[in-house]
């Protein structure tokens, strides 16, 4: 028995990296080579795919677009989050823990159910494929999201610490920047990653509500075919290139998420 | 400096945490707020130092109306329960805030904080965390952040309780030091009658959101102005038991009856409450009033050169604290003594009568 210990982490390892395999394997083989046979790695390796990608503007645009309206969301969500976190997290005000329970309740409708209204709006509004249209739509449920997560952190914070500070002579603002944020500064890291995550994997408002000008990557790659036929190996080396950012950010968060586990509200 | 509440009154909802309370808190002294947990004293801290608004009443302090005054604007410190310092901030850095506020000189500062940190043995620890510190260097680095501000008022509100035993009275004995000769006006929350009584100065008895009584410390003690100062400021609590004075003798019941004493003597005949202090009821007769009482033994606690003992008379609860060891087998009739030169006594209205 011991000596096939080995073999369930092996088959769990197999199974999780056989899709990112397939997807880095399609992403340096021509499109022809993809449809024509079945190979387990690439025959006529090429970089072609990635050369096309880098160059060509439609692509890159598309990583731009995503990175910008994700970057604005993530700043909107956590600046505005953190004043409400703190107001549930100190205050008590009437109807306090039902507000905090609806936030969250945004959550819970599919944004397909915001699709129509938002375009509708942005339409109207002339705000219609723009970065701004997209990040204010994921704000929707980034909000909510940062605030739980924050309202965590901050509760974990006794209220005697502001107090001295009141004490010491510090005002509220000042309090706030020099004292507070960097006492839950690794909740600021969670609450950003989540909001960052969400924004980059959402794909139907942001499809919805752009065109051309803000388009997000994974709206270009999602399509199939184009005027030159289908383009397997293209899209497949974009799919390899979208997983990056997120690989990036969670290397960059990963103790505080650990920490934010450990408090119990991630 | 004084501090004055004026008929301070502080309501949350429909409960009173404080009722009007008229307090004058004697100029640059030392203050002791002596209450159970929740009797207030936190509330009380919060109303001095201003982070708290008193919803009718008024503060005043070296007098000028603070009732209004936010916490920044004035010159106080405070230190909690719990050890709070900036987790940002190293020692230096917690100690100096204040005085960074303040846009103190930076020479000045790094004076200022050698002093206090030389004074409270924090010199080696400047450049560490909060976090680095064991439970007592973080609360004397509170201390130190309170101390260095040259703050009118200091509030501690239970400084010592999260403590183990022997740093607490090491920082105890040096507390009143500390503040000595600085003018400044220090208020001192504990629930510990025992504290009370070694750190002096004036105490302000609290029970249930109500100041019962202030005045000197030790006054207070000897004679508390009602029974519910009396409890409060008693530990292990006060025995208590209705008397009937008939002429020149208390009846506690058939057997148990004592000659009053000097200050009795006017006392008209009635029926009056008698609190014994615990450490007044001992197993050994002591002294001349000595009265003998013959009680159902429940529970004995040793504590090192000290014995509790309660035992039941007539379904009453009685506790004795003696000196040395006292091994009573529980269930067993045993006889104590009353030291009758101690009692105080309490009228129908449970004010003090005679001490």
């Amino acid at each position: 028995m011991k000596r096939y210990k080995w073999l369930a982490p092996t088959f769990y390892i197999v199974f999780l990296m056989l899709p990112i395999y397939w997807l880095l394997n399609m992403s340096f083989k021509t499109t022809n080579e993809i449809l024509g046979s079945f190979t387990l790695w690439p025959r006529k390796f090429t970089l072609e795919n990635y050369t096309t990608i880098f160059t060509d503007p439609t692509w890159y645009n598309g990583y731009f677009n995503s990175l910008t309206y994700v970057g604005i969301n993530t700043i909107i969500s956590v600046s505005v989050a953190l004043p409400a976190a703190y107001a549930f997290s100190r205050y008590r005000f009437l109807g306090d823990k039902h507000l905090f329970f609806w936030l969250l309740t945004n959550r819970m409708a599919p944004p397909a159910v915001f699709a129509l209204p938002f375009f509708q709006l942005y339409s109207a509004v002339e705000m219609f494929d723009t970065h701004i249209a997209v990040a204010m739509a994921h704000a929707l449920f980034n909000i909510p999201l940062a605030v739980w997560i924050l309202e965590g952190f901050m509760s974990g914070v006794p209220k005697e610490l502001d107090e001295t500070a009141y004490v010491d002579g510090y005002s509220f603002p000042r309090f706030f920047i020099k004292i507070f944020i960097p006492v839950i500064i690794s909740g600021i890291g969670v609450a950003a990653f989540f909001c960052f995550m969400f924004s980059w994997v959402e794909l139907l408002l942001a499809k919805t509500l752009t065109s051309v000008a803000a388009k997000p990557i994974a709206a270009v790659m999602t399509r199939t075919a184009s005027t030159s036929g289908y383009e397997l190996g293209l899209l497949a080396a974009a799919g390899s290139l979208t997983i990056i950012p997120g690989a990036f950010v969670i290397y960059f968060v990963r103790n505080y998420i650990a920490k934010g586990f450990a408090l119990g509200r991630v | 400096m004084t501090l004055e509440f004026k008929q301070v009154e502080k309501r949350v909802g429909a409960e009173t945490h404080i009722y009007p309370t008229d307090l004058k808190l004697e100029d640059g002294g030392f203050n002791i707020l002596l209450g159970t947990t929740l009797s207030g004293k936190t509330t009380m801290l919060h109303l001095m130092a201003g982070l708290d608004r008193p919803t009718s009443g008024e503060v005043w302090f070296n007098g000028k109306n603070v009732t209004r005054a936010p916490v920044q604007a004035r010159n106080v410190s405070m230190v909690h329960q719990q050890f709070i310092n900036y987790p940002n901030f190293n020692v230096f850095e917690n100690i100096a805030s204040p005085l960074r506020i303040q846009r103190t000189p930076a020479v000045e500062i790094d004076k200022r904080v050698a002093e206090v940190a030389e004074l409270l043995n924090l010199t080696p620890l400047l450049k560490r965390g909060p976090s680095e510190l064991s439970g007592g260097q973080q609360q004397r680095t509170a201390l130190a952040r309170a101390l260095v501000k040259d703050s009118d008022l200091v509030l501690l509100d239970e400084p010592l309780a999260n403590l183990d035993y022997k740093l607490r009275e090491e920082l105890r004995d040096q507390l009143p030091k500390l503040f000595e000769n600085r003018g400044c006006t220090v208020v001192y929350a504990t629930s510990e009658p025992n504290e009370a009584l070694l750190l002096g100065g004036h105490t302000a008895t609290l029970h249930e959101g109500q100041v019962t009584q202030f005045g000197e410390t030790a006054k207070i003690y000897r004679r508390p102005k009602d029974l519910r100062s009396a409890k409060v400021f008693a530990d292990p609590p006060m025995n208590t038991a209705p008397v009937a004075k008939q002429g020149d003798t208390f009846v506690l019941n058939d057997t148990v009856s004592w000659t009053a004493g000097e200050q009795q003597r006017g006392l008209g005949d009635s029926a009056y409450t008698v609190g014994i202090r615990p450490h007044h009821i001992t197993p050994a007769a002591r002294g001349a009033g000595a009265v003998p009482i013959v009680g159902e033994v429940l529970i004995t606690e040793f504590s090192g050169s000290e014995s509790i003992i309660h035992f039941r008379v007539e379904g009453r609860t009685w506790v004795s604290q003696a000196q040395g060891i006292h091994p009573f087998e529980i269930g067993t009739q045993a006889e104590f003594f009353l030291d009758s030169a101690n009692c105080i006594y309490f009228g129908p209205d449970n004010e003090l009568v005679s001490a």
